[in-house]
């Protein structure tokens, strides 16, 4: 055996619970996190019919505050944050010059002058050192405060019933916050922050709150019944909704334009990269990214060839076996003429032709939601 | 899933694969260590029925949500049946890797190579050295 180089994974504030849930913990972007605790597939069907809870506390999070904030964020996002009303949250993606993509985010306003930015773990220092160094010129700083909170992500169906015990007063609409405090039966004592925002599909809150009150609150959700679930779950079930993954389905290659996030871009605020995103507008893409499932037997993964007409057209960006539509699902990067739903593809598994039809996204479209 | 257990009645490649021969037949699986390391079971590419398959080379795939594993054969021989109830229920490996979740049976051409495959005690041996 080689000599041992020993790289310390960060562990969340609910370690001890996933060991207790029996959680299979792998390292991932640094951290040590449950991919999976009773299985994948139960997991997965709980968060589509009931509640599943999940440990998202890897996730960073950049505050950006100060009488500049908003035009801040605005040279830093690709959206429209002066749509963001009070309380609300939108989805954006940050860019380089270029283009090329450096993240995907969700932002948070809390007071007129103060945003929270959430960020996927792996880009998190990247993200929170791009975000400061151009606050220079700004009465604004953008400060790194991602071990100031752990963040569950509670999730499915019956997610607001559930989590609505947990807090008290009323849990806020979808894409939006609302600060609220820790019922007794959670623990109480501290607050939190409530985000009608997920990741799945489903209806259901984010919420971010101080470490040291994260497992009081895990304890009080699995009590009420929530199914904790784990980033396998996680991943098949984004990918069921066709929500993008950073690393897989779009990097700093690809612009928001042809990775489908044209419509998080909007270039007449002047965000970095927004001539560039203009441009790859206004041309065209050469390839665009589109979910397809295959019509038969077999799983493709990300790496897989994509043919058309038995000539290379692309590659699978994510690819799985969906739990949900029991067949094999995924998206791909195709040259843009192939990409209308309904087009027929081939995918390379491992040597074999498997047969592929572009789809209209979500691949797996929510139930309709229950009443308030 | 299945508790942990490695019948005595088996013999075992180091590729966690299990054999039974019965006279000039075997019966080929996978062990309970390799469908825990695997998770679950979502898919099984069976082989055809007369394919011949070479001692310490793959002859299937199996997949679970998250990875794609080959199947090493054990021994040498041609595939004279495959367990067709697997491609509908691909998750008997996990429930049942021994018996009901048999993967091919198998002609075996040289009988000889049985005596390199491992005993019970000496595949034990070898998880443990691999814990």
């Amino acid at each position: 055996m080689g000599s041992l180089v020993a790289v310390a994974e960060k562990r969340t504030a609910l370690y001890d619970q996933h060991v207790e849930a029996g959680a299979k913990l792998v390292p991932f972007a640094g951290w040590e996190m449950p991919v999976q605790y009773e299985g994948v597939r139960a997991e997965h069907v709980a968060v589509r019919t009931g509640c599943g809870v999940f440990d998202v506390s890897h996730m960073g999070e950049v505050a950006t505050e100060g009488p500049q904030a908003p035009e801040l964020l605005q040279r830093l996002l690709s959206n429209d944050v002066t749509e963001i009303e009070a309380a609300g949250a939108q989805y954006s993606v940050l860019c380089r010059e270029d283009g090329g993509i450096l993240d995907d985010l969700f932002t948070y306003r809390l007071a007129p002058d103060r945003f929270l930015t959430v960020t996927n773990a792996a880009n998190h220092p990247k993200d929170a050192a791009w975000m400061a160094e151009h606050a220079d010129g700004f009465d604004a700083e953008a400060r790194d405060v991602a071990d100031d909170y752990a963040m569950l992500a509670i999730q499915g169906p019956d997610a607001r019933e559930l989590a609505g015990k947990l807090f008290v007063g009323k849990l806020p609409p979808r894409m939006h916050t609302a600060v609220l405090p820790l019922h007794d039966r959670a623990g109480g004592g501290a607050e939190a922050l409530v985000c009608g925002t997920g990741y799945t599909g489903e209806d259901g809150v984010e919420v971010l709150l101080p470490p040291e009150a994260a497992p009081a609150l895990w304890a009080a959700l699995l009590a009420e019944g929530a199914t904790p679930a784990g980033l396998a779950a996680r991943d098949t079930l984004r990918l069921e909704a066709c929500f993008h993954l950073y690393g897989n389905d779009m990097d700093e290659r690809r612009n928001p334009v042809e990775a489908g996030l044209g419509w998080v871009c909007k270039e007449a605020t002047g965000f970095i990269g927004s001539e560039a995103v203009a441009a790859a507008r206004e041309a065209g893409p050469a390839e665009k990214l589109v979910p397809f499932a295959l019509t038969g037997p077999g799983i493709p993964r990300q790496g897989n060839e994509v043919l058309a007409d038995g000539e290379p057209a692309g590659t699978v960006t994510s690819g799985t076996l969906s739990p949900c539509l029991e067949q094999g699902v995924g998206m791909a990067y195709v040259r843009a003429e192939l990409a209308e739903p309904g087009t027929e593809l081939e995918i390379d598994v491992r040597g074999k032709r498997r047969a592929a039809r572009v789809e209209s996204r979500p691949l797996y479209p929510k139930k309709e939601p229950k009443e308030d | 899933m299945a508790e942990e257990s490695y019948p005595d009645d088996l013999l075992y490649h180091p590729e966690h694969d299990w054999a039974k021969v019965e006279g000039d037949t075997a019966t080929f699986g996978i062990t309970w260590y390799a469908q825990d390391a695997l998770g679950e079971v979502v898919f099984f590419d069976p082989p055809e029925a007369g394919a011949n398959v070479k001692k310490d080379g793959p002859y299937a795939e199996i997949e679970s949500v998250k990875a794609v594993s080959d199947v090493y054969a054990p021994l040498s021989g041609e595939i004279i049946e495959v367990n067709e109830a697997l491609s509908d229920s691909p998750e008997t490996l996990n429930d049942d890797p021994y018996t009901a979740g048999w993967l091919v049976k198998v002609k075996l051409s040289d009988r000889a190579e049985t005596e390199q495959l491992l005993s019970v005690d000496d595949y034990k041996q070898l998880l443990e050295n691999e814990d």
